[in-house]
Order: C-alpha cells, then structure tokens, then sequence
C-alpha cells in the first residue's frame, strides 16, 4: 500500500497500469505499420484507411465499445472464433479494456508517428543507399531513430489515452471491481456513492500525477534524443 | 574506360541528356545552375534511372535500358559527395565515417582522417561542424566506403575561400592515391581546371 492507497484503491491503479501498458504495448508496432503505410505508401483507398483509422478519435466512445461487443462479443465474430480456436474470451475481463483502451489510443498514436516519419529527410536514406546499405539497415539506422521522438510521443499520448478511457471500456467490458475496474470506471463508481468523495478526490489527484509525470518523461526523453543533432549537415 | 555514359532523362518536361565516353580519370560537369548536372549524378548513383540510355564506370555496366540491367543503388560501390553534405544528425562524426565502411577494400582510417584533417572532429555531433569541416567529413565517409568510384557534387559550394583550396587539396590528394575515377560537378570552370579535369559543357536541352 502507497500513499494511504486502500487495497481496493491500489487494486484500481495497478490494474490501470496493466491495461495501460498493455494496450500500448501491444499496438505500438501495428500503430507504426499502418503509420508508416499512410506516410511512404500510395495505394487506393488509402484515404478510407485513413478515415477508418481516425474514426475512434471523433465516434462517440459507447459507439466503439459497441462495435467491440458485436466483433469481440461471445457471439461476434472474433469473439466467437478466439473462444473456439484459444479459449480466449475478452468480454468482462481486463485483456477486453486493454483491447478498447488500444483502439482508443490507435488514431493519436498513428497521427505522431505518421507525422515524425513524413519529417524524416528522404535524402538521408539515399545517402544511406549510397554507402552500401540495404533497406532494412537503412530503416533500423536511419528511419527509426530519427522517427524515434514521434515514437515516444505516441507512447505517452497512448498511455495518457488509455489512462483515461472509460466509455469504451465500461461499455465493453462493463465494471466488474479487481478485473475492469479502472482509474476513470472507479471515478464513476464512487461518484455513484453517497459518501464516494474522498475517494474521487484521491483517484482524480492520482490520475493527474500520473498523465503529468508521463509527459514530463516523454519530454525529457525527446529533449535528450534530440540534443544529438537534428539539423542535416 | 572510366566513363561511358549516354542518357536521356526527362524531367518535369524538361530533357537532360549526357554523352561521354572517356578514359581522363577525373571528369568534370560544368554548366549553367538548373541544367541537370546533379540529376546526371543520382543516374549515375542510382538514386534516379535514366529513361533510356547506359551507364558504365570502371568496365562495370551500372544501367543499361537495352539489356534491363539497373544496379540498385547500394550495389553500386558509389562514394558521393553530396552538395547538401547529409551527414546523419543522430550520429557523431565517428560514426558517420564508419557508416558505410567496407574493411577489405577501404582506404586506411588514419590515413584518411590525417589528409583530410579531420581526426580531431571524431566526436563532435554534425550540427556543430562549420561548412568547411563538415565537407571533409562527407568526403571522407565516401572515402571509407570503398567506392569504385567517385560522384562530387559542387563540393566547394557554401564553404569560404580560405577553406576551398584546403578541399581541393584533399581532391588532389585523393586522384594521386586512388586511381578510382571521379566525376565532378561544378559551375565554375576554373575549379575544373585547377583540378586539371576533362571538362564536360552540359547545355540547356530544347
């Protein structure tokens, strides 16, 4: 127990955490492809991509949960066939609010990567050719590491999102405490008590300090990146 | 032959087109800004294909629009000097000079960081170069890459007077050491002929 945390309280926060951390993990590499496809790639229908990829930025949050619960519900779709073939189900459990916080966080985490891959110089990695080097070396040498702010950036702006995700999520995966019962879920659930106050205070200051102190690590870390040089020379 | 070059590349509308065929070992394009002596020079790396024509440098067949053959770019064992320099921002000099280093076939480390005078720049950051000092590092890489050859492009451009025969000592320096040929653009005549290069007139194409 932190901080005058009940156990019920550092329940809510590590599993916040948890689903936080997952959710950004598990879609930073797809969150890259598909950035670096609308960044490099000309191919129809990219616009439709594009759209489709930001559509969770501007839907309301139940609409998308909704949509989880037809494609990820016992008898939607994936649901049905990840419960089949692993059985795996996501409904009411916390892999189903890391799986709303990671479409949630998608677009905002696409659109900084996308955005640090377009101001990559294209003229480095033919420099690059020139000196002998393949496309993937090229890519790990050159491309990503002069990506690589955008790539924090996505980072924190996907865990900050995912920190705070609540409709989505609540609408997916319901509240259920010690399993989905996240930071924002308990801020509601205590709101809902006659004598809840203390605690949404205490969740709200926590949930503060937590998207503060994961922007001041993002901007400390791409500061410190990019004392090495960004200027071509 | 070091050069035998014969293109035609159209580009937003406008044609450039180079015959040469020659054995000087230091050849220099010179013309008007805006005639396409760059765009000659990423053909020849690769970077850009021509429409129709050949490239052969050093015997080796580099593009051929008859026969399909169209070396990538990182097969091509090109040094080039680019006009713009594009030393990577992210690595310190050292690195940048290691880059695209082949051991076997490349020029001694130490010898080329003491003609180029640039052994004391190995761990400085690319933005802290001045122009100078960050031409012979871009030189310098090419150097260390083992190229078959050498693309040059206005390598004394933005850089002041004092610095300009300090390079083009190092580009002598470089002819009596290596016998790779070297193509070398230039809007200024006289830099050509200080360097006692073939001169190659490129015009404006109609």
């Amino acid at each position: 127990m932190i901080a005058g945390l009940s156990p019920e309280e550092w329940i809510v926060l590590t599993l916040s955490l948890k689903v936080s951390l997952v959710a950004v993990t598990v879609s930073l590499p797809i969150c890259f492809c598909i950035a670096w496809m609308l960044a490099r790639w000309h191919f129809p229908g990219k616009l439709l991509v594009d759209a489709l990829v930001h559509l969770p930025l501007v839907l309301p949050p139940v609409v998308t949960g909704w949509l989880l619960l037809l494609l990820f519900g016992m008898n939607g779709l994936i649901g049905r066939w990840l419960s089949d073939v692993f059985g795996v189900t996501l409904l009411f459990r916390w892999t189903g609010a890391a799986l709303a916080a990671a479409i949630m966080a998608v677009p905002l985490m696409v659109r900084a990567i996308r955005l640090s891959i377009e101001a990559i110089d294209r003229r480095l990695e033919s420099a690059a050719a020139t000196l002998g080097a393949s496309r993937l070396r090229i890519f790990l040498t050159i491309s990503l590491p002069l990506a690589l702010p955008g790539v924090l950036a996505a980072v924190v702006l996907g865990f900050a999102r995912s920190l705070g995700e609540f409709g989505a999520t609540i609408t997916f995966v319901s509240d259920v405490p010690g399993e989905t019962r996240t930071l924002p879920i308990a801020i509601y659930a205590a709101m809902q008590m006659p004598d809840g106050e203390p605690i949404v205070t205490r969740f709200a200051i926590l949930s503060i300090l937590l998207s503060l102190g994961a922007l001041i690590v993002s901007e400390i870390l791409v500061r410190r990146i990019a004392r090495g040089g960004r200027h071509v020379i | 032959m070091s050069f035998d070059i014969d293109v035609k590349q159209t580009r937003s509308g406008r044609p450039i087109t180079l015959f040469c065929r020659t054995d000087s070992p230091l050849v220099a394009l010179v013309g008007p800004s805006g005639v396409g002596k760059t765009s000659i020079l990423n053909m020849v790396a690769g970077i850009t294909s021509p429409d129709q024509g050949h490239i052969i440098v050093a015997g080796q067949t580099l593009f051929d629009s008859d026969t399909g053959i169209d070396l990538k770019t990182a097969r091509r064992q090109v040094g080039y000097v680019f006009q713009d320099r594009r030393l990577f921002p992210h690595l310190r000099v050292r690195a940048n000079l290691a880059y695209g280093r082949r051991a076997a076939m490349s020029m001694d480390m130490d010898d080329v960081l003491a003609f180029l005078g640039i052994g004391h720049l190995l761990d400085r950051w690319p933005h802290s170069l001045s122009g100078g000092e960050a031409q012979r590092v871009a030189i310098g890489r090419a150097l260390l890459s083992g190229p078959r050859f050498l693309l040059l492009d206005e390598p004394l451009s933005s850089i002041d007077r004092d610095r300009k025969a300090g390079i083009l000592d190092a580009i002598d320096q470089i002819r009596r050491r290596s016998p790779i040929p070297i193509l070398y653009v230039t809007h200024d005549v006289a830099e050509a002929e200080r360097l006692s290069a073939l001169i190659v007139t490129m015009h404006e194409e109609d």
